[in-house]
């Protein structure tokens, strides 16, 4: 966190205060604590997981949970416990990996359009606001239909309308800064654009770009099982959670475990990063201290 | 929103907005055709199921009638053209009917569940806020904002199987789907509406919250009126403004949203159709619905700024 060979940044103060808050809320740390088992899952899948998610076992199919199936198995005779274990990875992987995705193209956008003014700023707060007129996941399922099913594609249409949300509040952010007295002293001390963004504007802009990052961590991994539900999403065999619901649900009334337990995951994993994201907009809000 | 613009009458302003739909609409029109036809693959050779691999010479011919061999920058002025006249053109999958049959069949269905679930979400969410500010930090609060965070965290067809086992299996009052009788009608209603239901009554209840300890409040309270006129009269007046600003996102989370829970439930909505459309790769139906849509939230959004200005005399267009 302390940058290196360099006078403490004043932002360090704020990051530390913030954490501190953070502690002391018991929500957002049960939500943190589950977060990171559920990050743990999914780096160590490969050892936890019982059985292979791909292995069959004809012989047992649509089983209730059992002893040898902690939560029994599926259509096709797999462990419902290892395919959860790995659907865990996938969660994880769009949730944090979209967010990636996101912030490299939104904060890129935001910040030009709102440094640069003029036609630029024009052109791309036009192109931010039809983008925004869009129902977010009515464009996503678009894209997903016309890419086809697939992680990488995923990443992809979430990136294509993820920025938006994140390139505005950069745009807002910046706007406010680059007027303000200490950018006018740095360009004054020769600071060129790149300097002014990187060192002095951005750092203070990003309060509540991590704000906006923490909620769409939940709101990645809901879209990945939204469209793994409707069967645009994660191509099987590769579990998702999402894609068991919605193959376990047209079974509700004959196996229930094949829907319920990976709807669980669902709700535990989305009530955890809220919790989190409530959590981490409280701490950095000067305005609750 | 109160800076110094010139005060202009709200009819120039709503004139203004309505052109600006035309653009936003021609933009989404644009962005949709290109997503659809930027990609390999075309409807003839779909990749749903029990597709059937025609003969190159039948392919052609297809491709005839259905203009798919003309230039994009052509289909796309044709569409429009077409478009602005109310006609979608036929549909791929279904190819006995137009676009504007199914359309007209199904919109009616999803308007009306997502009007019932929209009327549930405002006056169960303000209910739940009002109750967790005026009880703050007591059992009431905990219910609400417990309820409220569950309804705005987890996915609605999350919500749905959940919805199902407890009244459908474990208390068999509803039945699991349909939509045939008012019966059919709750367990889709409630499902839908809890998200946007969550998201009001945290909104609601900050805004409560606020309002309560405002001075004018006070002064109701001091001239000796009780805690009743209080909140409804003085501080639900104030409170609501806020609120009227989410109905714009909440007629967006109801429309995607109704997707899910009218596959589950088997509604024969829009929603349902346009998942179907979507792995049939039917054009027509994709872009005829993704309009359908923007258009409609596009006018809905105007209406809640109109609406919004007629709530609060502080604001000038």
């Amino acid at each position: 966190m302390a940058p290196t060979g360099e006078a403490p940044l004043r932002g360090t103060s704020l990051w530390q205060d913030a954490l501190r808050r953070l502690r002391r809320n018991r929500l957002a740390m049960a939500g943190a604590v589950v977060v990171v088992l559920l990050c743990l899952v999914a780096i160590f899948a490969d050892v936890l997981a019982p059985y292979p998610y791909t292995k069959t076992n004809f012989g047992r199919l649509n089983e209730a949970p059992s002893r040898d199936y902690p939560l029994g198995t599926d259509q096709l005779g797999r462990d419902l416990l290892s395919r959860m274990i790995y659907g865990a990875r996938i969660s994880m992987l769009v949730g944090l990996g979209a967010q990636v995705v996101i912030v490299l193209i939104g904060v890129p956008i935001g910040a030009l359009s709102g440094y640069l003014g003029g036609r630029v700023d024009l052109f791309l707060t036009r192109l931010i606001d039809v983008m925004y007129a869009f129902p977010r996941l009515l464009f996503v399922i678009l894209v997903m239909s016309a890419l086809g099913a697939g992680l990488t594609n995923i990443f992809i249409a979430i990136g294509l309308t993820g920025w938006v949300g994140i390139a505005r509040q950069t745009r807002a952010q910046v706007l406010g800064l680059k007027a303000q007295e200490f950018v006018e002293g740095a360009r004054a001390l020769g600071a060129g654009s790149g300097r002014l963004l990187g060192r002095h504007i951005l750092p203070n802009a990003l309060t509540p770009i991590v704000v906006l990052v923490t909620f769409g961590i939940p709101e990645a991994i809901f879209t990945e099982a939204a469209l793994s539900f409707i069967g645009v999403g994660i191509n099987p065999p590769t579990p998702s959670w999402g894609q068991m619901v919605g193959e376990g649900q047209q079974y509700l009334r004959s196996y229930w475990h094949l829907c319920v337990f990976p709807s669980i995951a669902i709700a535990v994993t989305m009530l955890s990063f809220t919790f989190l994201g409530d959590g981490v907009r409280d701490a950095l809000d000067p305005k609750l201290k | 929103m109160g800076y110094c613009i010139p005060r202009r009458p709200v009819l120039t302003y709503a004139i203004r907005r309505i052109l600006w739909l035309v653009p936003t609409l021609l933009a989404m029109a644009l962005v949709t055709f290109l997503v659809m036809h930027a990609t390999p693959g075309s409807p003839l050779d779909p990749v749903a199921e029990g597709a059937n691999p025609l003969s190159p010479e039948a392919q052609r011919n297809l491709a005839e009638r259905y203009g798919l061999d003309k230039p994009l920058h052509e289909q796309f002025l044709i569409f429009v053209g077409k478009a602005v006249r109310g006609d979608f053109g036929t549909s791929f999958v279904y190819r006995s009917r137009t676009v504007r049959e199914i359309l007209a069949e199904t919109f009616p269905v999803s308007l009306l569940l997502g009007t019932m679930a929209l009327a549930l979400a405002i006056a169960g969410g303000l209910m739940l806020g009002i109750l967790a500010a005026v009880y703050q930090n007591r059992a009431w609060d905990y219910v609400s904002v417990s309820l409220a965070t569950f309804g705005v965290a987890v996915p609605n067809f999350v919500l749905a199987v959940f919805a199902i086992i407890m009244f459908s299996f474990v208390v068999p009052l509803f039945p699991t789907g349909g939509w045939d009788s008012p019966r059919t009608w709750v367990l889709p209603t409630v499902t839908l509406a809890l998200g946007p239901l969550g998201i009001i009554a945290r909104f609601t209840r900050a805004s409560m919250l606020e309002v309560i300890r405002a001075d004018y409040t006070l002064t109701a309270r001091a001239k000796g009126l009780s805690e009743g006129p209080v909140i409804f009269k003085h501080a639900l007046k104030n409170a609501f403004i806020p609120v009227v600003t989410l109905l714009g996102p909440m007629f967006a989370a109801v429309g995607t949203g109704s997707f899910f829970v009218e596959a589950i439930f088997r509604v024969p909505g829009m929603g349902r159709f346009f998942v179907l459309s979507m792995t049939g790769r039917d054009y027509p139906m994709i872009m005829a619905v993704v309009l359908a849509y923007g258009a409609f939230l596009a006018v809905m959004n105007l209406v809640v700024d109109l609406l919004y200005g007629a709530l609060d005399p502080r604001i000038r267009y």
